[in-house]
C-alpha cells in the first residue's frame, strides 16, 4: 500500500511540474500586467508543436529544439503584447477575456491548418530511455528529469525575482504601477519582457511534454483550465501559490485516477470551489 | 422608437413566413440562431444587467439538453422534455449559483468556469447516465401533445421550427418584461453601484442569485431545444469553449442593449455560413473579427447602428 502511495505520488509530482510551468507564466502576467490570459494555453500548445517540428520532424538535437521553440514562441509573445494586449490593460474584464479568447480560436485553427488535426508523439531522446527501480516498480527517467526541471525553474524564477535588477523592477511595478513609472521604470518595455518571459515558460512546459504527452490541437484549451484552477487555488498573481497549487492539483489528480476514476478532473474543481468559498483570494493571496 | 417597432413587426412577419421562403437548411440555421439567442439573452441578464460575467453557462445548457434527452428517451412527449430541461437548468443554476454569487468580477468568472467544467467532466465520465463520449443517441423528435386534447407531429423541419420560434418568442417577451420591471432596474442598480443598492436595504446576493437562476432557466430552455433537432447529445456542448459563444455574440451585438444578444446570434451564424464557404478554418477569421471588435468598436453592433449609421442616413 505504502509503495503504491509513493509511486503514485511521484507520478503526480511529474504531472505537477508541467502544470507549474504553465501556471507560473499565467500568474506572473496576471500579477504584473493585470490581464488574465486565456491564450496562455495556446502558447503552451505552440511550444509543443514547435518542438515537435524541430525535434521530431527536422531531427535536430533535443536541447537545440527546445531552445528554438522558446525563441519562436517568445517572438510570438512579443508581437501579441506589443500590438494587442497593450491596448486592453485599461478596459473592462469581459473584453479582456474575450480578446484573449479570440487568439485561442486563431491559434487552434492555425495549428490544424499547418500540422493537421491528428495527435502525434515523437520518439523519446535516447539518453532518456529506460526506467529505474523504486519501491519495487519502474519509474521512467524522463519523469524524474521533469521533476528536477520544474524544481530548477522554480528556483531560478525565485532567484530572478528576488536578486536581479529586472526582478526588482517587476516587483515594483506589480505592487504600484504608477509609482514605478514615476521613478523612471520603462513600464511598456518591462511589460513586454514579462509577457515574453511568461510565453517562454508556457512554451517550455509544452516543449518538455512533447516526447511523452500527445501533441494535438486542443491541448491548449484543456491545459489552460487546469492552470486557471491552480492559480485560483494559490491566489491569482502569486507565484508561490501557483507552485503549491500545481503540487496540489497534480498529486490529487494522480491519486484521483486510482480512487475515483470517474471524477479524476472533478477533484481539482472541488478543491478550487472550496478554496474560493473559504478564502476567496486563494491560499497565498493578499 | 417608431422605427424600432416597425423593424420588430417586419422581423416577426419574416420569421413567420420563413418556411415558405426557404428550404430545410435555412430553417435548420434559423433554429440554431433562435437557440443561441435564447441562450445569450439569459446570459446577458447576468452580464449586461447584473454586471456578472459567467463563463460556465454551457454547463446549464448541457444539463438542459441531457435532461430533455433523457425524458424523450423514456416517454416521447416534447412538452415534458422542454419543461424538464428548462427546470433542470434553472435548479442546477440555483444550487451552484448559491456558491457563485458570493463573488464578483474575476472570481465569479473563474468559479462559474470551473463549475461548468465540472459538469463537462461528469458528462464525459459518468457513462451510465450520459453515455460518455458517445453521448445519448437516437433521441426522437417527439410530437407536441397533451393526451386527449391535441397532438402535433414534429417530424417535419417546418413544424419544429414553429415550435422553437413560438417558445423563443415567449421567452424573449418574458425576459423583456423582466429587464423593464422593478426587478430589472434593481439589477442594473447593483451593476452600477452595489453599495447604494445595499444601503437601500436590498439583499444583493438574493437578487444576484435570482438573476443567475433565470439565466440558468434560459440556458436550460435553449439546451432542451437541441436534442429533438439533432437527435443526439454529446459532451462538447458542456465544454467551456461553448460557454464562450453567448459571451461572443453578446459582445458582438452589444451588452447594454436588449436586442444585442439576438443581433449578435444572427450575425454569428451569418458570418460563419459565409466564411465556411471559402475555408474550413473559419475560426481564424472569426477570431480576428472578435479581436477587431474588442479593439475597435466595443459598444457592439446595435449601438453602432443607432448612433453612427442611422444619424448618417438622416443627415442625407
Amino acid at each position: 500500500m505504502l509503495e503504491k502511495l509513493i509511486f503514485q505520488g511521484l507520478i503526480g509530482l511529474s504531472l505537477s511540474m508541467y502544470l507549474w510551468l504553465l501556471a507560473a507564466g499565467l500568474t506572473l502576467v496576471f500579477g504584473v500586467l493585470g490581464v488574465l490570459n486565456f491564450a496562455h494555453g495556446s502558447l503552451f500548445m505552440l511550444g509543443a508543436y514547435a518542438t515537435f517540428t524541430f525535434y521530431g520532424k527536422l531531427g535536430l538535437n533535443f536541447w537545440l529544439s527546445i531552445l528554438l521553440s522558446l525563441v519562436s514562441v517568445g517572438i510570438i509573445g512579443a508581437i501579441l503584447e506589443r500590438f494587442f494586449f497593450r491596448r486592453i490593460y485599461e478596459i473592462d474584464l469581459p473584453y479582456q477575456l474575450i480578446l484573449t479568447f479570440g487568439f485561442i480560436l486563431i491559434f487552434d485553427d492555425l495549428v490544424k491548418m499547418l500540422w493537421g488535426g491528428v495527435a502525434m508523439i515523437p520518439p523519446l531522446p535516447n539518453f532518456f530511455e529506460g526506467h529505474f527501480q523504486i519501491v519495487g516498480r519502474s519509474f521512467p527517467y524522463y519523469n524524474l528529469f521533469i521533476i528536477f526541471a520544474g524544481a530548477a525553474v522554480a528556483l531560478l524564477l525565485w532567484l530572478t525575482l528576488e536578486k536581479t535588477w529586472w526582478g526588482r523592477m517587476i516587483r515594483a511595478s506589480a505592487s504600484d504601477r504608477e509609482m514605478a513609472n514615476a521613478i523612471g521604470i520603462n513600464i511598456p518595455l518591462l511589460f513586454t519582457t514579462v509577457f515574453v518571459f511568461s510565453a517562454m515558460l508556457a512554451a517550455l512546459g509544452g516543449a518538455l511534454g512533447t516526447p511523452v504527452r500527445v501533441v494535438a490541437p486542443g491541448i491548449g484549451t484543456a491545459m489552460i483550465i487546469q492552470a486557471f484552477v491552480i492559480t485560483v487555488i494559490g491566489g491569482l498573481g502569486n507565484l508561490k501559490g501557483a507552485f503549491v497549487g500545481a503540487l496540489i492539483v497534480g498529486i490529487l489528480t494522480s491519486f484521483g485516477i486510482l480512487l475515483f476514476p470517474i471524477f479524476e478532473m472533478f477533484i481539482a474543481f472541488v478543491v478550487m470551489a472550496v478554496v474560493l468559498m473559504v478564502k476567496p483570494e486563494g491560499l497565498f493571496g493578499k | 422608437m417608431k422605427l424600432k417597432t416597425l423593424l420588430l413587426i417586419a422581423l416577426i412577419l419574416f420569421l413567420l413566413f420563413l418556411p415558405v421562403l426557404g428550404g430545410k437548411y435555412l430553417l435548420y440555421m434559423a433554429i440554431h440562431i433562435l437557440i443561441l439567442s435564447v441562450f445569450a439573452l439569459g446570459f446577458n441578464l447576468l452580464l449586461g444587467y447584473t454586471g456578472l460575467l459567467s463563463f460556465g453557462q454551457a454547463g446549464f445548457f448541457a444539463i438542459g439538453s441531457y435532461a430533455c434527452a433523457k425524458i424523450l428517451l423514456i416517454t416521447p412527449s416534447l412538452l415534458l422534455g422542454i419543461i424538464a430541461g428548462t427546470l433542470a437548468g434553472g435548479i442546477s443554476a440555483l444550487i451552484l449559483g448559491y456558491f457563485c454569487v458570493r463573488h464578483t468580477r474575476i472570481y465569479f468568472s473563474m468559479l462559474t468556469l470551473s463549475f461548468g467544467m465540472m459538469i463537462y467532466s461528469l458528462a464525459w465520465k459518468w457513462r451510465e447516465v450520459t453515455g460518455g463520449d458517445d453521448g445519448l443517441v437516437g433521441i426522437p423528435r417527439a410530437p407536441l401533445e397533451i393526451p386527449g386534447v391535441f397532438s402535433i407531429n414534429m417530424s417535419s423541419m417546418g413544424n419544429y421550427y414553429y415550435f422553437v420560434l413560438i417558445f423563443s418568442l415567449i421567452a424573449i417577451f418574458i425576459i423583456y418584461q423582466i429587464v423593464n420591471s422593478p426587478f430589472g432596474l434593481t439589477l442594473k442598480g447593483i451593476r452600477d453601484s452595489e453599495n447604494r443598492v445595499a444601503y437601500a436595504g436590498i439583499s444583493i446576493r438574493t437578487y444576484r442569485l435570482l438573476s443567475f437562476t433565470i439565466a440558468g432557466l434560459y440556458a436550460g430552455l435553449a439546451g432542451s431545444f437541441l436534442p429533438p433537432l439533432e437527435n443526439t447529445v454529446t459532451p462538447p456542448i458542456a465544454h467551456w469553449t461553448h460557454s464562450a459563444e453567448p459571451v461572443m455574440v453578446t459582445l458582438l451585438g452589444g451588452i447594454h442593449t436588449f436586442s444585442g444578444p439576438i443581433v449578435g446570434s444572427i450575425l454569428f451564424y451569418i458570418i460563419k455560413d459565409i466564411i465556411v464557404r471559402f475555408t474550413q478554418y473559419w475560426l481564424i477569421l472569426f477570431g480576428s473579427i472578435v479581436i477587431l471588435l474588442v479593439l475597435v468598436f466595443r459598444g457592439g453592433v446595435v449601438i453602432f447602428f443607432f448612433e453612427k449609421i442611422l444619424p448618417w442616413f438622416k443627415r442625407k
